[in-house]
């Protein structure tokens, strides 16, 4: 399970990657029936690049346009604020990110930020239980089995479904809100640590053993190295989670956070407000989930992730 | 003293779903000193088997097994294991694999310039200084196999255990290195045990080639000893007489004695 997911996410990152290496071989495919047109020495390198770079851009610049028509065509219909009047929506609400007129009347940014530090202490708070409790089912089958039932009974409970024991615990919103995304993305920490435990090859321990390590170096030499991809697709995971789950919760805590200014600007029947913060949210995810990519990469000790 | 490593009436069961199956029994063996000793059979014949078990990754059902007059209860340092799949911790550079070996057997006694110098004069006899500082998935399968034996190498084993170190490469690498391994083990004077499928290379590198009948319950089946002169030389072998008979014997062995059940046992 935790192979395929981290193979996925490399898949991603060299998805990522190709058109930028790439771009020699394919834009000599692209330019072969230019050289009828043009004679061969005006192809300098340069041109080849740029071909190249208009070659991989143009696929998902398509989709982009496409998605902006097919947006156009739906606000014509049903009322929803289109391409151009969010636009100019969003000028407005990116001019001044960060004023602040009192607790309920805040700029995005700060709004932003807000559900951004709860998803860090929420999240790194999962990762300070969830990655030993990894290590602790993975090395040790009894405990593992122990744990089955219950981390299969509480992990499809939809992470709303906490938010009220959160209140009647803590009596405030935002612990409450922490303690959803805690709960929410703690699973797939401890789920995939300790199924990066189970999976270190017999071969390193075997190496261990005849030199009879320490327990702590076993620990920091193998162990922990041998697991570091799958703890990072776990915590990707989590991080995903956090992030949707953020928005949901802070519609129903209040205060602020982006999740609420969504939920305020409904109130408002401010709509193009809404849109924009769900490209927010969007981006801010997408971004998340590169940074964590990014720093798998730095793990990827087998070269390109065989 | 003469007898370094002594095997008697070794037995090893495993326990499975289907009942007890024996995969070793009544194993007699004893290693001199320095001695060069291979272990041949057909594949699932237990030849790992028995070298893990001298290693102490395995425990044996019953018997008795000596190393330097103690019992062995448990992998150690003192005997160094290349394995088949190198091995390498794919996190650490080539030096710092040999280092972490290095580290755990001398970082005692001695001060941390002394145990880089040992590493670097491990990688040095398997040719490999030029690599120290790359991580293992850049290297080739012949030279991850190198990096593994200078691992073994850098702890100054009391003995040297191969399991078919070179198994998984390619013919010329193979030779080649099986060319290196006659010469750093020579140099090294550790008592070597191999677990091969290769004859060729059995009689090329032992004193004494072990042969086991085919499994289940296999045991020792015939042991040939390989009167060659030392230091030898692959070229100078090849119109050798007793090379030739050497090497017979074992293919008799292997393929008329053992030969029709070996590829069901396998």
């Amino acid at each position: 399970m935790g192979v395929v997911k981290i193979d996925k996410a490399w898949k991603q990152t060299v998805a990522h990657e190709h058109p930028a290496k790439r771009p020699p071989e394919d834009g000599g495919q692209v330019s072969r029936p230019a050289m009828e047109l043009e004679p061969p020495k005006r192809r300098s390198r340069l041109a080849l690049i740029v071909i190249a770079a208009l070659r991989s851009s143009i696929p998902p610049l398509l989709g982009f346009v496409l998605f902006v028509l097919a947006w156009m065509l739906v606000a014509e219909h049903s009322g929803v604020p289109g391409p151009v009047k969010t636009w100019e929506s969003a000028l407005k609400v990116f001019a001044h990110p960060f004023y602040s007129n009192g607790p309920n009347d805040e700029g995005i940014g700060w709004n932003v930020l807000r559900s951004l530090s709860r998803v860090a202490i929420g999240f790194g708070m999962a990762a300070v239980v969830g990655i030993p409790l990894g290590f602790l089912i993975g090395r040790f089958a009894f405990l593992s089995r122990m744990s089955k039932p219950i981390i299969s009974l509480l992990r499809p409970v939809s992470p709303l479904a906490w938010l009220p024991i959160g209140l009647y615990v803590f009596k405030a919103a935002q612990p409450a809100a922490i303690w959803v995304i805690f709960i929410s993305s703690i699973w797939p920490m401890i789920i995939n640590t300790a199924t990066g435990v189970t999976r270190v090859p017999q071969d390193y321990l075997n190496v261990a053993r005849v030199l009879k390590l320490s327990e702590w170096k076993v620990f920091t030499k193998i162990l922990f190295p041998a697991v570091l991809p799958y703890m990072m697709t776990g915590m990707r995971l989590s991080m995903g989670i956090a992030w949707l789950v953020i928005v949901a919760a802070e519609m129903l805590t209040g205060g602020v956070g982006i999740g609420f200014w969504i939920w305020d600007e409904w109130n408002n029947l401010n709509v193009a407000h809404i849109i924009i913060a769900i490209f927010v949210v969007g981006i801010v995810g997408y971004l998340l989930e590169e940074a964590l990519l990014l720093v798998a990469k730095r793990f990827d000790y087998y070269g390109g992730g065989s | 003293m003469s007898h370094y490593v002594h095997i008697e009436n070794l037995s090893k069961v495993f326990d499975t779903r289907k009942g007890r199956f024996v995969a070793l029994r009544d194993v007699n063996l004893s290693i001199r000193e320095g001695e060069f000793v291979s272990i041949i059979g057909h594949s699932g014949c237990g030849k790992s088997t028995l070298l893990n078990i001298i290693a102490g990754l395995t425990e044996a059902t019953s018997g008795i097994l000596l190393c330097g007059g103690r019992e062995i209860a448990g992998p150690g340092p003192d005997r160094a294991v290349v394995f088949q799949n190198h091995s390498l911790l794919p996190w650490m550079s080539c030096f710092e694999n040999v280092y972490l070996a290095v580290e755990r057997v001398f970082g005692r006694e001695e001060n941390k310039a002394c145990l880089k110098r040992r590493t670097h004069a491990a990688l040095d006899i398997v040719g490999l200084a030029h690599a120290a500082n790359k991580l293992p998935y850049v290297l080739s399968g012949g030279m991850k196999q190198r990096v593994g034996i200078a691992r073994a190498l850098s702890m100054q084993p009391k003995v040297l255990l191969l399991d078919e170190p070179l198994g998984a490469l390619d013919a010329l690498t193979r030779t080649h290195l099986q060319d290196e391994l006659l010469r750093i083990v020579a140099a090294s004077g550790c008592t070597t045990i191999m677990v091969t499928h290769d004859v060729d290379e059995a009689v090329l590198l032992s004193d004494r080639v072990v042969m086991l009948t085919n499994g289940p319950s296999a045991t020792i089946g015939a042991v040939v000893h390989v009167d060659l002169p030392r230091p030898r030389m692959r070229l100078g072998l090849a119109n050798d007489q007793i090379y030739h008979a050497r090497r017979t014997a074992l293919l008799e062995f292997l393929y008329e004695r053992q030969g029709v059940a070996g590829g069901e046992a396998a």
